[in-house]
């Protein structure tokens, strides 16, 4: 699956809401998006956890040759 | 100083160009006719053969088993020992195929007696061959050249090339976009699945045949022959590829694919910006079944131009098509030839109009690789393939799935980036 490059930007305004997201999420059940390695999904799954598996891997298998180049000439 | 700004722009519209021929390929089969009279270039002693530029010191057995069945076959040898040493002796010359506007299956071997099916682009007026495919088992493709094999190119040359010659003269040509369209909802994929196709084929063509054919028993081994052969088609998809992809060539600055394509030793690709270059790896061995009595120790690796096929969107990248394919070459499950075509849709840049994939509620089979999308997605072609015995002499041994080498499409882009001064 091709993905679109995202920016995170972080704001230390937000950390109150921050902290609230991250006790939620300790509280309630997880729901996992993983990236890469298939089997960290497969594991979850047959624990019964609710995992969606996304199939990226590192542009150009990381070479960072190739990576530099693609990034001149992709759209 | 390069304004990079300006090349993904650049590519876009080149590539949308490359895209727009592709998909306006109108393929017709209009003839057969002697190598010879086709290509002015192929003169006694000349080879072409399947995949990229590869002399005969570093040719597979089975490449190298054609070579002495074909040199028997024009008479330029007395037997196959002595064609193998005038071989050695550099007393032939080799070209690629591709090099002349021509594609054979496997070893590929095209000389200037043999018939070649003509294809006409007509939305181009360009031209492309391929020879007749033989049929099953041992065959020359495969490496096969004892005297049946012979015998059997010379009754192509003889009988059946200039009688199919003259029934496509007759009935005017067959189009083959929609019999290609046809055979797709039929369960073919083109490469290794091609029972739908020759039997349409036979079907448009049985009339003007008897037409032409005066002899009962003539005719009647003619259509016995094209009726047995569930592959004969694949020949006739070869030259259609390779009619649709020649004009794709030389669109400056285009990153699209035009020819995939091995020789049992090597992998080669060329691509649009880059001309009638080409860029090798050493190539893959195929994964599949085997025919009883046989098993991966005897495989030869991957071998052929029939790549073409994949190159405009058939075969592997329409496993999806053609379920019954995927258990024939090992791929596995009806979900799993889905899964291939829909990888193969992250990295190709359009889907064919015409050609569409029922269980896919009729989308477009995906075409038009792009070099950019194989090396950022780490996905390479998927190629359905046949299997050649790595010992000369003994013909087909089984059928499966072969990746395309990474490493092709790896120095394309680095190429193209120096063409482009940005490397």
């Amino acid at each position: 699956m091709r993905l679109m490059r995202s920016t995170v930007v972080s704001n230390q305004n937000d950390s109150p809401a921050i902290g609230r997201v991250c006790a939620e999420l300790l509280q309630s059940r997880p729901r996992v998006i993983n990236l890469g390695l298939a089997v960290f999904a497969t594991d979850l799954d047959a624990q019964d956890v609710d995992v969606v598996h996304v199939d990226w891997r590192p542009p150009a298998g990381g070479d960072e040759d190739l990576a530099r180049l693609l990034s001149m000439l992709a759209d | 100083m390069v304004d990079t700004a300006a090349l993904a722009p650049a590519i876009r519209w080149a590539n949308s160009k490359a895209l727009e021929i592709l998909l306006q390929g109108d393929p017709v089969l209009i003839d057969v006719l002697p190598a010879k009279d086709l290509i002015p270039e192929l003169k006694e002693h000349t080879i072409l053969h399947a995949g990229p530029p590869i002399e005969w010191d570093r040719m597979c057995g089975p490449m190298r088993g054609a070579v002495a069945g074909v040199a028997v076959f024009e008479g330029w040898a007395r037997d196959l020992d002595e064609a193998g040493v005038q071989a050695s002796k550099g007393c032939f010359d080799f070209h690629p195929n591709h090099h002349f506007s021509a594609v054979g299956p496997m070893t590929g071997l095209t000389t200037c007696s043999q018939p070649l099916l003509v294809v006409e682009n007509r939305a181009t007026g360009n031209r492309a061959y391929c020879t007749v495919n033989e049929g099953l088992g041992k065959v020359m493709r495969f490496g096969g050249n004892d005297e049946s094999v012979r015998d059997r190119l010379a009754w192509i040359r003889d009988s059946l090339g200039p009688a199919l010659g003259s029934a496509l003269q007759c009935c005017g040509g067959i189009p083959l976009r929609p019999l290609v369209a046809r055979g797709l909802t039929m369960g073919d994929e083109m490469h290794q699945r091609n029972v739908a196709c020759s039997s349409l084929l036979l079907r448009e063509l049985a009339p003007a045949l008897a037409s032409v054919v005066a002899d009962h028993g003539d005719l009647s081994e003619m259509l016995a022959f094209m009726g047995s052969n569930d592959q004969f088609f694949l020949n006739i998809a070869m030259a259609m590829g390779k009619s649709i992809m020649d004009p794709v060539r030389n669109i400056e600055q285009s990153t699209v694919v035009t020819a995939m394509t091995r020789n049992g030793t090597d992998f080669g690709i060329r691509i649009s910006g880059l001309g009638d270059e080409w860029f090798t790896a050493p190539v893959e061995m195929p994964a599949g079944l085997y025919f009883p009595g046989f098993s991966a120790a005897d495989a030869n690796p991957d071998m052929g131009d029939s790549t073409i096929v994949e190159t405009i969107g058939l075969g592997g990248f329409a496993m999806a098509a053609a379920p019954a394919v995927a258990g024939f070459v090992g791929a596995g499950s009806v979900a799993e030839a889905a899964g291939i075509t829909a990888r193969m849709r992250e990295i190709t840049l359009g889907e064919h109009p015409e050609w569409t994939i029922v269980s896919e509620n009729y989308q477009g089979v995906p075409t038009g690789i792009d070099i950019r999308l194989v090396v950022e997605t780490g996905i390479v072609p998927t190629i359905n393939t046949g299997i050649a015995h790595r010992e000369p002499g003994i013909g087909q041994v089984g059928a499966g799935v072969v990746k395309a080498p990474m490493a092709c499409f790896e120095k394309a882009l680095r190429a193209l980036g120096e063409r482009l001064g940005i490397s």
